[in-house]
């Protein structure tokens, strides 16, 4: 693996010709059948998901999506969920409970849309209920996060019996430009920001936040999609398999107790 | 129970709840910051630092606001001694922890206790917005989730008292994994019964707005608080325009279908006492 920055990792991620989730379904699943809609009176462009065939057996597949096109982009936020897309997940992970099929989650995007709108629609209600319901499903949960992970936004399909990253795929609390905004007051010092993070693929595997880092050729993902696409296949199947003998409530426990245990070694006590 | 043992919890309870009293010492007469009409210290101290004259609630301490819910002396603090160990070991931070330790008396931003609401046992949380501006630390995170442990492991109804900026920077990663945790713990407690009472106070933002604040059977806040997930300057920034008077209010949330309830400071108590006696044996023999 080259070594890196994490900013030169933080630009890679966010190649805008980095293979996103509407390269990936169509690269690595069959018969796919886009679902659309909340049921509630919304359709987020920038949730994209549905039902397909992985090797054969049905998934559910659900992903954040950026767009390529400029139109595309702006339809989809540039990536940035609304409630409605949150609502459409939860719908989608509903029917996956029911139908006993596993959920693959990609996650690409700079956080959970901050509109105007986003808020009146509840965005934090409808970012916490999804966590929850994630946290209790009974079918295997694989979540990856193939580009930017940006805060609840993120998180909110990342609640996954296991978390994979790609080589350069990067997941924080906040963008760097907004941490670096919050804590200094300066978002001009965004590389600074990388650099302290503790956002790299690697960095994360060390926390105990991802389990798996998938490599990506020398030149980033965008570089060679096929040796991505390939890469990314062999884990999917490694890791479905994986979970494959495990049963409903040792799935639902295992997650459980994966979250459960984030940031143990993060307390002490001491008398105050 | 002792009532020597609950006159001195009591009285602990006081002493805290004067340190995290919302405007510490003031001068004779202090302006009240929404209407700008003076009421002297007695007056606001009386009036639970709600201003007698708009009705503008003063942000309150954690120790402070459990004191004006809870049954006198059945106070008994949780995991009082549990704090951050600056995972990330990240510059700056530890000594901005051991200055908000200091300043606050606290380990971290929450204070989680068992206690009694008009006789009835209770898992009760608050959230201190002095410390970190109640930031969500993987300590405060591990708190709220014993917190609804204990409540689940001894059938008891939970409140939480939310007040936060959302989440600690400097934890990083570990900080918003406390976003799941959390969520995923009241989710459980949630599915064995327990009833879970939730209430806002000025101002939740960011992931605790995300996780476990949102999940309440009942939500309720207390009027004026800014409830939102993504702060008004960042909204602003993002669309290009202002935002009108009272977005992301309490009552504004309440219009939209969000709260169930706006309780005034005064009749927080009473209310709570009102949901827990509605709740019958439901709210405390779940499971």
């Amino acid at each position: 693996m080259a070594e890196r920055t994490a900013a030169e990792r933080v630009a890679l991620a966010r190649h805008p010709d980095r293979p996103g989730t509407a390269e990936f379904i169509p690269a690595l699943f069959t018969d796919f059948f886009e679902q659309r809609g909340d049921r509630l009176g919304g359709d987020d462009r920038a949730i994209l998901g549905g039902v397909a065939l992985f090797h054969g057996r049905p998934v559910t597949v659900i992903g954040t999506r950026k767009g390529r096109t400029l139109e595309e982009r702006i339809t989809c936020r540039f990536g940035m969920p609304s409630p409605e897309g949150y609502r459409k997940v939860q719908r989608l992970l509903r029917q996956a409970e029911k139908f006993r099929r596993p959920v693959i989650t990609f996650v690409d995007t700079a956080g959970a849309y901050p509109g105007k709108e986003a808020e009146e629609h509840g965005q934090g209600e409808a970012i916490a209920s999804t966590l929850a319901m994630m946290s209790e499903l009974t079918v295997p949960v694989v979540s990856v996060f193939t580009g930017e992970g940006g805060s609840g936004g993120a998180l909110a399909l990342g609640v996954g019996n296991r978390v994979l990253m790609l080589e350069n795929a990067v997941y924080s609390v906040l963008s760097p430009e907004g941490f670096a905004s919050i804590l200094w007051k300066d978002a001009s010092r965004a590389e600074e920001a990388c650099e302290v993070m503790k956002l790299t693929a690697p960095d994360l595997l060390e926390l105990g936040v991802a389990d798996a880092i998938i490599p990506e050729p020398p030149g980033g993902a965008h570089a060679d999609p096929g040796a991505v696409m390939r890469a990314l296949d062999a884990a999917l199947i490694q890791t479905l398999d994986s979970l494959r003998k495990t049963g409903p409530a040792a799935l639902a426990a295992q997650r459980y107790r994966k979250f459960r245990g984030m940031g143990a070694g993060a307390v002490r006590k001491e008398r105050t | 129970m002792s009532s020597i043992l609950a006159r001195r919890r009591q009285k602990l309870l006081a002493l805290k709840a004067l340190r995290g009293a919302p405007a510490g010492p003031v001068p004779e007469e202090e302006p009240c910051p929404a209407c700008g009409t003076g009421s002297t210290r007695r007056e606001w101290v009386k009036n639970l630092y709600v201003c007698p004259h708009c009705g503008h609630h003063m942000p309150a301490g954690a120790y402070y606001r459990l004191s004006l819910v809870l049954d006198r002396g059945t106070f008994r603090e949780l995991d009082e001694d549990l704090c951050s160990n600056d995972p990330l070991d990240f510059p700056g931070y530890a000594a901005k922890l051991t200055e908000a330790r200091r300043r606050t008396g606290m380990g971290e931003g929450v204070v989680t206790a068992t206690g009694r609401i008009g006789g009835q046992k209770v898992a009760v949380g608050a959230l201190e917005s002095r410390f970190f501006m109640g930031s969500m630390s993987a300590a405060l995170g591990e708190k709220v989730t014993r917190l609804v442990e204990t409540a689940e492991k001894n059938r008891l109804p939970l409140i939480l008292f939310s007040a936060s900026g959302g989440a600690r920077m400097q934890e990083g990663i570990l900080s918003l994994m406390q976003m799941a945790k959390t969520a995923a713990a009241v989710r459980r407690f949630s599915r064995k019964g327990g009833l879970y009472i939730s209430v806002f106070t000025h101002p939740t933002t960011g992931g605790v707005t995300a996780s476990f604040a949102s999940l309440g059977d009942i939500l309720l806040a207390e009027p004026g608080t800014l409830i939102g997930f993504a702060g008004p300057r960042v909204i602003e920034q993002t669309i290009g325009e202002k935002l009108p008077e009272g977005f992301q209010s309490a009552e504004y949330l309440l219009e939209h279908g969000f709260l169930d309830a706006i309780v005034p400071r005064a009749q927080l108590r009473e209310i709570l006492q009102q949901l827990l006696t509605l709740h019958g044996k439901g709210a405390g023999e779940h499971g």
